[in-house]
């Protein structure tokens, strides 16, 4: 057993410990609520934090294939199922503080939000958007979708992620500084992916056959019969 | 509401404690304000716990979060302070602040506080109309509007410009005039907190509360419209006026209800948050869908 290879037993531990680690912000916003220590506002520290938390998760899941690759623990990959789906549960949590705390299940009013208000339009988008991926994350649906098709389901997580951050953008004010920064964090995960797959479509290049002197004269086509 | 009188009854002791020393440095910061006499258009309505008033506070030179403005605004003294009255007037004059507490008799004022942010409380504030002050310097005929300049210090205050600094906003005359309208030197029979606005500030209860100037060091009479801080940093969003208005449908914030805080479920917001009685008259006439 070793960091590289932690071994079935271990990644197990690894796995149960991040289980119980995510589960604590949740576990302080609700003891924050019943004991009222949460502020003058409760309801929208509530959705401010599952947001953040969203936010945090989503890009803790981008940030897996990169870590993996720049530390070669390829065992990291298997937690990554987790972080999707607890990016999953906080933004059900945050879509759950706004309609039922925030506006207490006035769809009337949810609906206008979502047509008009352009940051709920968008982070509504982000979470439609993040359905299927939460549908098709078991090792059955993997199987019955056929990794390629799979894959390029999953690949919607950019958008969302991009959709998530443009969220809180549209959200703030005035003080940018805070989306600015989840921006810079996400331009730096999807950049490093874009310079990688750049990188593979050179090196690909570099070892294809040389090319072949260029045919001067009259090309006569063969057509087979 | 149950919920929150209940709990804060229960953590009244811990709370207490907590807000000791924000409580005794606004107490020894300046002199007392003397006798207080209750004022007209009081509400009867349950007003906002003290401790919610001082630690929910949109500041933004002392940082851009609700909770940061009641720790960053102990840095700001509020002695010596001076507040110029300037511009088209017949007497300008530089008033002290322990000047202008003894303009006139400080009444409690009960108003209703409506942020942009679709939140509301109910606050005592302790003050008097800003018209005492404005007649005092004599405005002249073509004085059409107010201009409120507020204090800016870098080294204690954030310097990014995230808003146009100073913060500046802007009345009509007739609005500033109106007996709605008060410079508050107090909150809950004590020296404002300086996280509040110290040591004065304009409120105007019919109008989203960032039209309600803190820490105002200049009023000056003015023909024109002012530039307002919001207005220019997003005009499309909050209009000169910024009346109090459930109807004019803004880009974040769903203005037909508001959270007043204490409690949970929203409520209607009022039209010109319920001061339509007294105010509706000044804008007969006008559009207010388009003079948001």
């Amino acid at each position: 057993m070793t960091l590289k290879n932690p071994g079935n037993l271990a990644l197990a531990g690894i796995k149960a410990a991040l289980f119980a680690l995510l589960l604590i912000p949740t576990a302080l916003m609700a003891q924050g609520w019943f004991a009222d220590t949460l502020g003058a506002n409760p309801v929208e520290s509530i959705r401010r934090s599952t947001g953040e938390w969203t936010l945090n998760l989503l890009l803790m899941t981008l940030a897996v294939t990169p870590l993996r690759r720049l530390t070669g623990l390829h065992w990291l990959l298997r937690l990554r199922r987790m972080l999707g789906l607890f990016t999953f549960a906080y933004a059900c949590l945050h879509l759950a503080s706004y309609v039922w705390l925030d506006q207490w299940f006035d769809w009337g009013a949810v609906a206008e939000d979502i047509l008009e208000r352009p940051f709920i339009t968008v982070g509504f988008a982000a979470f439609v958007l993040m359905l299927p991926l939460a549908a098709t994350s078991s090792n059955l649906a993997i199987r019955h979708l056929g990794g390629r098709r799979w894959q390029a389901l999953h690949r919607s997580i950019y958008a969302i992620a991009i959709f998530s951050v443009l969220h809180y953008w549209w959200l703030v004010k005035a003080d940018v500084s805070m989306p600015l920064a989840y921006t810079l964090v996400l331009a730096a995960l999807l950049g490093v992916r874009g310079w990688w797959r750049e990188l593979e479509r050179r090196r690909q290049l570099a070892t294809a056959p040389a090319h072949l002197p260029q045919f001067k004269g009259k090309v006569i086509r063969i057509v087979p019969k | 509401m149950a919920r929150r009188t209940f709990i804060l009854a229960a953590s009244l002791g811990a709370a207490g404690l907590a807000l000791g020393p924000l409580a005794r440095a606004a107490r020894t910061d300046g002199a007392g304000l003397g006798p207080i006499v209750p004022g007209p258009f009081g509400t009867s309505e349950e007003q906002t716990p003290r401790e919610d008033i001082v630690s929910y506070n949109n500041f933004y030179e002392f940082g851009t979060d609700k909770e940061s403005p009641a720790i960053n605004a102990q840095k700001m003294a509020t002695r010596p302070w001076t507040v110029t009255v300037e511009g088209l007037v017949g007497k300008p004059r530089v008033f002290d602040i322990d000047d202008l507490l003894k303009l006139a008799p400080l009444e409690e004022r009960v108003y209703r506080l409506r942020c942009v942010e679709a939140w509301s409380m109910v606050v005592p504030w302790v003050g008097f109309p800003l018209a005492a002050v404005l007649k005092a310097v004599e405005p002249l005929g073509s004085a059409k509007y107010v201009e409120f300049v507020t204090h800016y210090d870098p080294r204690i205050m954030l310097t990014r410009p995230i808003l146009r600094w100073p913060y500046t906003e802007g009345l009509r005359l007739d609005e500033a005039l109106h007996p709605l309208t008060i410079l508050a030197l107090g909150l809950y029979g004590e020296v404002l907190p300086n996280q509040n606005g110290a040591p004065v500030r304009v409120v105007v209860p019919w109008k989203y509360g960032f039209k309600s100037a803190k820490s105002i060091v200049t009023i000056r009479l003015v023909e024109t419209q002012p530039a307002t801080a919001w207005n220019t940093s997003a005009p499309h969003e909050y209009g000169f006026y910024s009346n109090v208005n459930p109807k004019v449908r803004h880009p974040r914030w769903g203005q037909a209800t508001e959270r007043r805080i204490g409690e949970l479920r929203r409520r209607p917001t009022l039209m010109f948050n319920g001061y339509g009685e007294q105010v509706a008259s000044l804008y007969q006439g006008m559009d207010l869908g388009q003079h948001y």
